[in-house]
């Protein structure tokens, strides 16, 4: 199913944009989509050979259609969290279930190899999976125009802004239809600004792409405005201590952010991160 | 002047291996504001210091030499040119000292080379295999400290007074810093791009070939700048100790400081000295071709 989707979006890439995609493959694509918890942990654990013990009895699961996000002091944990979903560290104790050939990963800097084209570097991931070349470079221009790059193609990592360094990142995850996205603090070293206009992108691509996702972050309002659940993390070994449901609908307005039922939500995560650090 | 020098590297830039993409970044960047032109204000000083220079030269040669120390010590330059520079004889003036400089030079090249190669094969297996690495690392390091001339005689010992031994000399002193270099470049990826390149299941040599070797090319180019100053050097001082064989720059100049030839021995050192900064200078160049956009010139896609 996922390839035949890839394949479509290949096709189409060269002549249409996704919204011209048949009903059918759209249908298609929802119901691969909603099947299935896309990520669950039960009683995870995780101790260091070094003896620390980063989590503790973590459960939690991330739903089709979910964007969760999980909050927490620094070294509590919460990376560890997204390497052991990914697969990059084992964990100790738990269960952690997940489809690994399905994951986009987004790491706290672009990670652009800076050799390399924005073109070449969004074909990176298809290209290391054996994605063919024809084939990886329509998804690429695909996901280049997702993340408003169009133009910029040729450049190189030292020729883009921060911001447009993540959207690279981004579109290079993009390129292999993920199911589920884990986000490791992306827009932590971005002005204020930027992270906020690529809040709003992300949430776009969320829309459209339908993927799940795990956000991991330091600011409580970037938590808050993009997610459907923000968890709070205790102080190492990380423990998930409020489990906050953020229930305005998509789309988003950037607006949104000075309502206040934003604010009171805003106020529990703060309590909640004000509790861990105790 | 300016034109003439810049248009064939637009040429080149056209002919070389590059995607239609990069073609269009390498013509916005040799039309762009960093086409360089030359300003009287960038050529007026070294030039001033250069006569400033010649003109020390003459005081001192005139003044404060007698007639026979003047010819010996210090000839003055319009001598210097006279009896060296401008006289092609068979055994007189710069032809011989050309001549010679085609031997080292020749030595230097083939040696340098080689030590590229051999040096980035070594820091490569090195990098594939801590075993490799906990046995040839401290060798890389201490070796480079030694006095690598004064193992020169064992290796005409072993391996005569030809083109072989003068190789080895000159492949010895050049190898290390590639080897240093070239380690240390692939050593220092990041970890991040590994995570990335694990998270996509790539090979070990995927892994070598489209992240640490494209990402220790800077490292690379600047173990090459030493190597090159190296290679240069230990051709010339290397032929000190070829007393047979062909004769090199370097022994030539030994010939002519005991036969007391001093105008020629002076355009022998200026003439090893042009070539040591040539090398520099086309290694340098070679450097900011590769570099110049982080063009991915070491991973060709299959």
């Amino acid at each position: 199913m996922f390839t035949l989707v890839g394949w479509a979006r290949a096709r189409s890439a060269t002549s249409f944009t996704e919204d011209m995609m048949t009903e059918t493959e759209i249908a298609a694509s929802e119901q691969r989509r909603d099947e299935l918890p896309r990520l669950r942990f039960e009683h995870l654990s995780m101790v260091f050979p070094d003896g620390t013990h980063a989590l503790d009895d973590v459960s939690f699961t991330v739903h089709a259609g979910e964007f969760v996000t999980v909050v927490g002091p620094s070294g509590c944990g919460k990376s560890t969290l997204l390497r052991i979903a990914s697969g990059l560290t084992p964990h100790t104790s738990g269960r952690c279930e997940v489809d690994r050939d399905s994951i986009g990963y987004v790491f706290q800097d672009a990670t652009l190899l800076p050799w390399r084209t924005v073109q070449r570097n969004v074909e990176l991931n298809a290209e290391l999976q054996g994605v063919p070349k024809a084939e990886r470079r329509a998804k690429a221009a695909e996901a280049i125009e997702l993340v408003n790059l169009v133009g910029h193609e040729d450049k190189y990592p030292k020729q883009l802004s921060g911001g447009m360094k993540m959207r690279c990142s981004l579109a290079r995850s993009l390129v292999l239809n993920p199911a589920i996205f884990l986000f490791d603090e992306p827009f932590g070293a971005l002005d204020e600004i930027t992270r906020e206009r690529l809040n709003s992108e992300v949430l776009d691509l969320f829309q459209r792409e339908r993927f799940a996702g795990l956000f991991i972050t330091h600011s409580v309002s970037e938590a808050v405005f993009l997610s459907t659940r923000v968890l709070v993390m205790s102080q190492r070994p990380g423990r998930i201590i409020d489990d906050i449901t953020v229930p305005f609908p998509y789309p988003r307005d950037h607006d949104l952010r000075y309502g206040a039922e934003f604010g009171q939500i805003a106020a529990r995560v703060s309590h909640g991160l004000a509790e861990a650090h105790a | 002047m300016t034109d003439q020098a810049t248009s064939p590297a637009e040429e080149l830039d056209e002919v070389g291996p590059a995607t239609p993409a990069a073609q269009v970044v390498d013509a916005t960047m040799t039309h762009g504001p960093k086409r360089k032109r030359i300003r009287w204000g960038d050529v007026a000083p070294p030039l001033i210091l250069f006569g400033f220079i010649v003109g020390v030269w003459y005081l001192i040669s005139y003044q404060f030499m007698n007639e026979q120390r003047r010819s010996v010590a210090l000839p003055p330059p319009h001598v210097v040119i006279d009896e060296g520079l401008l006289v092609w004889e068979e055994n007189q003036g710069i032809r011989p000292i050309l001549e010679a400089m085609l031997v080292t030079g020749r030595v230097a090249l083939m040696g340098l080379f080689i030590a590229t190669v051999l040096g980035m094969a070594i820091a490569i297996i090195m990098n594939l295999s801590r075993g490799m690495e906990r046995a040839v690392f401290p060798y890389a390091v201490v070796v480079q400290t030694l006095p690598i001339l004064a193992l020169v005689p064992i290796i005409t010992l072993w391996f005569g007074y030809g083109l072989k031994s003068r190789l080895i000399a000159t492949v010895l002193i050049a190898i290390f810093p590639v080897i240093t270099n070239t380690f240390f470049g692939l050593m220092s990826a990041d970890r991040q791009h590994h995570d990335l390149f694990t998270l996509n299941k790539a090979s070990r040599m995927t892994r070598l070939w489209k992240m640490e070797l494209p990402g220790a090319m800077p490292a690379i180019f600047t173990g090459l700048r030493i190597a090159a100053g190296g290679a240069v050097i230990g051709a010339i001082v290397g032929d000190f100790f070829f007393r047979r064989g062909e004769i090199g720059i370097g022994r030539l100049i030994d010939n002519y400081a005991k036969d007391l030839r001093t105008p020629e021995l002076f355009v022998a050192a200026i003439v090893s000295s042009l070539f040591g900064i040539l090398i520099f200078v086309l290694v340098g160049m070679l450097s900011e071709r590769v570099l110049r956009n982080w063009h991915d010139s070491a991973g060709r896609e299959t």
